[in-house]
């Protein structure tokens, strides 16, 4: 098509300039000098020392790194043997429940989610003395529940599209089926694995509901801490706080971005030599 | 025990592993919540009994689900405001997917990406920018302040627009937060459709927005209810944008839950509340799956 | 049907007993005998969803026959896993690993035999040889080009020096002149090697330049086993003869049989026709006579005195060059196809006829085929 789409372009600038003016604003007054979050009072970079000189904050965002970490890592394995256990094996006793089971989390609402975690890790403490206190186990616990499931449909869409002639080309040439699911389809699918990873990574960093159901005494993270002072009001340092989240995040995406662009390239290139070569 | 890993052990052990998971982490704690729906308050640790006497169970709070207005207003607004943001959302994100699709390759990449971007970052502090945008104080808020009153006669002048805790606020947060699960289902949708039959379309003299009525629309249908349900589902149920930018006079339904539980203390009830919303998103789902089932037998094997 | 010719020796090298497949109610092959001796190219011929890959399948172990059983050298194969198989198989998607180079997808297989790590790259580089692939050996699958990544399925396929080897559309993703080629390169490594090669395709030529033998298969049955040339000069049902190349049919009934030879008298062709056969089929039964249009005389006058004389018109022509297509409408209504080289060189492409020209069809007793179902 040669017409330029006039409306569907002004619909892209439109739906952009919705999804940044907030951000940029919210970017914009981390700079400001006046305690008032909303008004311009000059420019300063008080609020982003205040930030580092706050234990608080540096101590939630640690736990929060150390959790995601831990539970990204346990839901990236379950999550994948869930994928394989979905996408290979068409028959096994349960497996209605099975796939439920790995749906549900994913419609169910956070809050209830939380609120069974909860009663769960209660009665759990009134059963067998354990857990004595909620904090760091019972949140990765919980977050490793609900993220698995997200790892588990990557890891099983990814699957279904594979092309399943490669897994049986190796059973061909002697291997037990565990041997073609270590040498041959876990290689083939990390991509999605790395990714179920990510996101299992980003969703438990990020996760208020759940965790506030889950945490105890002393266990803060940044998104509880976060959201009790944004109850209050708005407040430079969060301001602050945004924008260091948001250089970074965009600074990965970018790098990242750039890596898959320099990839393909290199693909395409790759692809155009075995043409030629060829005639 | 090398040669039971070799038959099936390895295959059990794959199976088993997130299966106990589930079932200990997920299906009991969602069972207690069951069980605790047919319980009563009670002033112990925990708060909460059954009757002594047959048959111990109490179906009391499934009762004042329909009896006490609050429970009723709340599941009302809930659904009102996710179908209100779910149609926004379409609304917004229809053009810009299918626009994302018309444009170079090389932009698309950066499109898709500045789409994901704001959803990498903390979902939080994208409801916090947004009560920063809506405060009497404000910029926005003044902008529009002063478009408002020079658009409408001077005895209606305002000094600001009241946005923050109304339903206006949060359906507003909801859309921005869930835009992105509207446009991703759908520029897949959109992406994967044949453009020659838009080029047949036009040759058989059909104009671009009879193309568009007539071939891309009806195609992009399983795009359009796949972002519908991941926008409507988690807002029913949200509790985040309620919380910080909705009215306490009129809350969503995951607000009401929370507060049984926290400030309340009502266990019973809170878990009653929970058990009819997963009915009511149950729904949904019951729909979705019967009209894929029907496109999968419609479009399967010849 | 049992094979009756000269290809399956006593002790048959592969030998399928009775093999049914099912998938729920449908029969996806049904009821599959058949020998394939020592060192055969044998072709399993067939259009899509006739069960040649099915049987393929159950021969490399992916799926179990429903009934029946699979012998390779003797032994029971039957319910052996495709990993303790003496069979490879070439992929038709070739099914490369993508993740690992031309020279570590060769080696693969060499991983679980008893070898050196000498040894294993040695066969390595043998194997790259074959395939004329050696200084490839460091790409990855993406790197190359459509007609290298057959090769390396060809020699990835090979390196485990398998007793047979299964070969699913082996030249299906290549293009016309590449698969030309390839052919000839199967067939030579075929014949270096003596590995037995059991070849799946769709595509007759191919089938009848490669093989030695060939089975057509059709919803899941065998119906004809031989050599090309058998099966393209005599074949034994009707579905065979209209399968393979193009012939032209006409109904009849028996009238006289004796002597090599059996008279039809067939209704479209207006009067009897003489074909020689071996069998003596009962007078009164249904047959088809059947000639292939290359076997078809056209002329302008009336031969003298011979047999299976009948007169037409033209209808249709279409010129190849070498030779013409004509479409030549009997007095019955019913259309015949004839092939026929142009041996003269003319401004009229050498032809016998034109359009609407009245003409003669003649054939020969021995170019009809006999047909009883």
């Amino acid at each position: 098509m040669t017409r330029r789409p006039l409306f569907l372009i002004s619909c892209l600038c439109f739906g952009f300039a919705f999804f940044y003016i907030p951000i940029l604003s919210m970017i914009f007054f981390s700079f400001n000098k006046s305690r008032l979050a909303t008004v311009w009072g000059g420019f300063s970079l008080q609020w982003y020392g205040k930030l580092f000189d706050n234990d608080q904050i540096m101590n939630a965002a640690l736990l929060s790194l150390q959790i995601a970490l831990v539970s990204a890592t346990f839901a990236t394995i379950l999550g994948t043997l869930c994928g394989l256990a979905l996408a290979r094996f068409t028959q096994f006793r349960g497996r209605t429940l099975f796939s439920g089971l790995v749906t549900a989390p994913l419609i169910m609402p956070e809050v209830i989610t939380g609120i069974s975690a909860l009663l769960f890790f209660i009665f759990l403490a009134e059963l067998t003395g354990w857990p004595g206190k909620r904090g760091f186990t019972t949140i990765t616990i919980a977050h490793i529940t609900f993220s698995m499931t997200y790892v588990a449909v990557i890891v099983q869409s990814r699957l279904s599209s594979m092309d399943k002639s490669i897994e049986e080309a190796a059973m061909d040439l002697g291997s037990r089926p565990w041997q073609v699911l270590r040498d041959i389809t876990l290689p083939v699918i990390s991509p999605a694995i790395v990714s179920g990873w990510l996101l299992a990574f980003t969703i438990s960093l990020d996760d208020v509901v759940i965790t506030s159901f889950t945490t105890g005494p002393g266990a803060t993270t940044l998104p509880i801490l976060v959201w009790s002072k944004v109850k209050l009001g708005v407040t430079p340092d969060i301001n602050a706080l945004a924008t260091i989240i948001i250089v970074v995040v965009g600074i990965g995406v970018a790098i990242s971005g750039y890596l898959m662009h320099r990839a393909d390239k290199i693909r395409e290139r790759d692809i155009q030599m075995a043409i030629a070569a060829n005639t | 025990m090398r040669d039971w890993f070799n038959r099936r052990g390895w295959r059990d052990l794959i199976i088993a592993t997130p299966y106990a998971w589930l079932i200990v982490f997920f299906l009991i704690p969602f069972l207690i919540v069951v069980v605790m729906s047919l319980a009563i308050m009670k002033s112990a640790s925990p708060p909460f009994g059954f009757h002594e006497a047959f048959p111990w169970i109490d179906l009391g709070n499934f009762a004042r689900l329909f009896q006490d207005t609050l429970y009723i207003r709340a599941f009302v607004s809930s659904l009102i405001n996710a179908l209100i943001a779910t149609l926004l959302c379409l609304l917004i994100g229809y053009p810009m997917a299918l626009g994302i699709t018309r444009v170079s390759k090389s932009w698309r990449n950066i499109l898709l990406m500045l789409v994901i971007l704001p959803f990498w970052t903390s979902f939080l502090l994208r409801v916090y920018a947004w009560i920063g945008m809506m405060g009497s104080n404000s910029w926005f808020n003044k902008l529009l302040t002063s478009i408002y009153n020079f658009a409408v006669p001077s005895e209606w002048a305002l000094k600001s627009i009241p946005m923050m805790n109304t339903s206006f606020a949060v359906v507003l947060v909801m859309v921005y937060s869930y835009l992105p699960f509207m446009i991703l289902p759908l520029y897949a949708n959109l992406e994967k459709l044949d453009t020659t039959l838009n080029e047949a379309a036009m040759d058989l003299g059909s104009r671009p927005w009879q193309v568009f009525r007539d071939i891309t629309l009806p195609l992009s249908i399983p795009g359009i209810i796949a972002g519908g349900l991941l926008v409507f589902i988690p807002a029913t149920g949200e509790l985040i944008i309620p919380s910080l930018v909705g009215s306490s006079a009129n809350p969503m339904i995951g607000r009401v839950i929370a507060d049984e539980f926290n400030s309340a203390r009502d266990w019973p009830m809170a878990s009653a509340v929970a058990v009819a919303l997963l009915f009511l998103m149950v729904l949904p789902m019951v729909f979705y799956n019967h009209y894929e089932a029907k496109a999968q037998n419609a479009g399967g094997k010849p | 049907m049992a094979a009756t010719d000269t290809g399956a020796a006593a002790a048959p090298f592969v030998r399928i007993e009775g093999v049914t497949k099912t998938f729920g109610t449908f029969r996806a092959v049904d009821d599959v005998s058949l020998d394939i001796a020592k060192g055969e190219l044998f072709s399993l011929l067939g259009g899509s969803g006739c069960g040649k890959t099915t049987l393929l399948r159950m021969l490399a172990g992916f799926e179990q026959p429903t009934l029946g059983r699979i012998f390779i050298d003797g032994q029971d194969m039957t319910s052996l896993p495709p990993y303790e198989r003496p069979v490879n198989m070439m992929f038709q998607s070739y099914a490369l690993f993508p993740h690992m180079s031309v020279e570590q997808n060769v080696g693969y297989g060499l991983k679980h035999e008893d070898l050196t790590p000498a040894q294993r790259s040695a066969r390595v580089k043998e194997m790259l040889e074959l395939v004329k692939l050696s200084e490839l050996a460091g790409r990855k699958p993406h790197q190359l080009s459509g007609g290298q990544r057959q090769r390396v399925a060809l020699a990835r396929a090979l390196s485990k020096q398998p007793k047979l080897l299964l070969l699913d559309e082996p030249l299906g993703a290549l293009d016309k002149k590449l698969r030309e080629h390839t052919q000839f390169e199967l067939m030579n490594i075929q014949d270096r090697t003596g590995i037995t090669f059991i070849v799946v395709t769709h595509d007759q030529e191919e089938a009848m330049t490669l093989s030695s033998r060939i089975a057509v298969m059709d919803r899941g049955v065998i119906r004809q086993v031989g050599t090309p040339n058998e099966i393209y000069e005599f074949p034994s049902n009707r579905f065979v003869a209209d399968f393979i190349g193009s012939i032209n049919q006409f109904e009849g009934e028996v009238i006289r049989t004796g002597g090599g030879m059996t008279d039809v008298s067939c209704p479209v062709l207006s009067g009897t026709v003489k074909a020689a056969t071996d069998a003596t089929p009962e007078r009164g039964s249904k047959v088809t006579v059947a000639v292939r249009p290359e076997k078809i005389t056209i002329t302008r006058k009336a031969p003298s005195g011979g047999v299976n004389v009948v007169r037409g018109t033209v209808r249709d022509l279409g010129y190849f060059g070498k030779d013409s297509l004509y479409r030549v409408k009997l007095e019955s209504g019913h259309l015949v196809l004839v092939n026929s080289v142009n041996t003269r060189r003319s401004d009229e492409g050498g032809r016998v006829a034109q359009w609407e020209d009245e003409v003669w069809l003649s054939f020969e007793p021995s170019s009809a085929i006999l047909l009883t179902d």
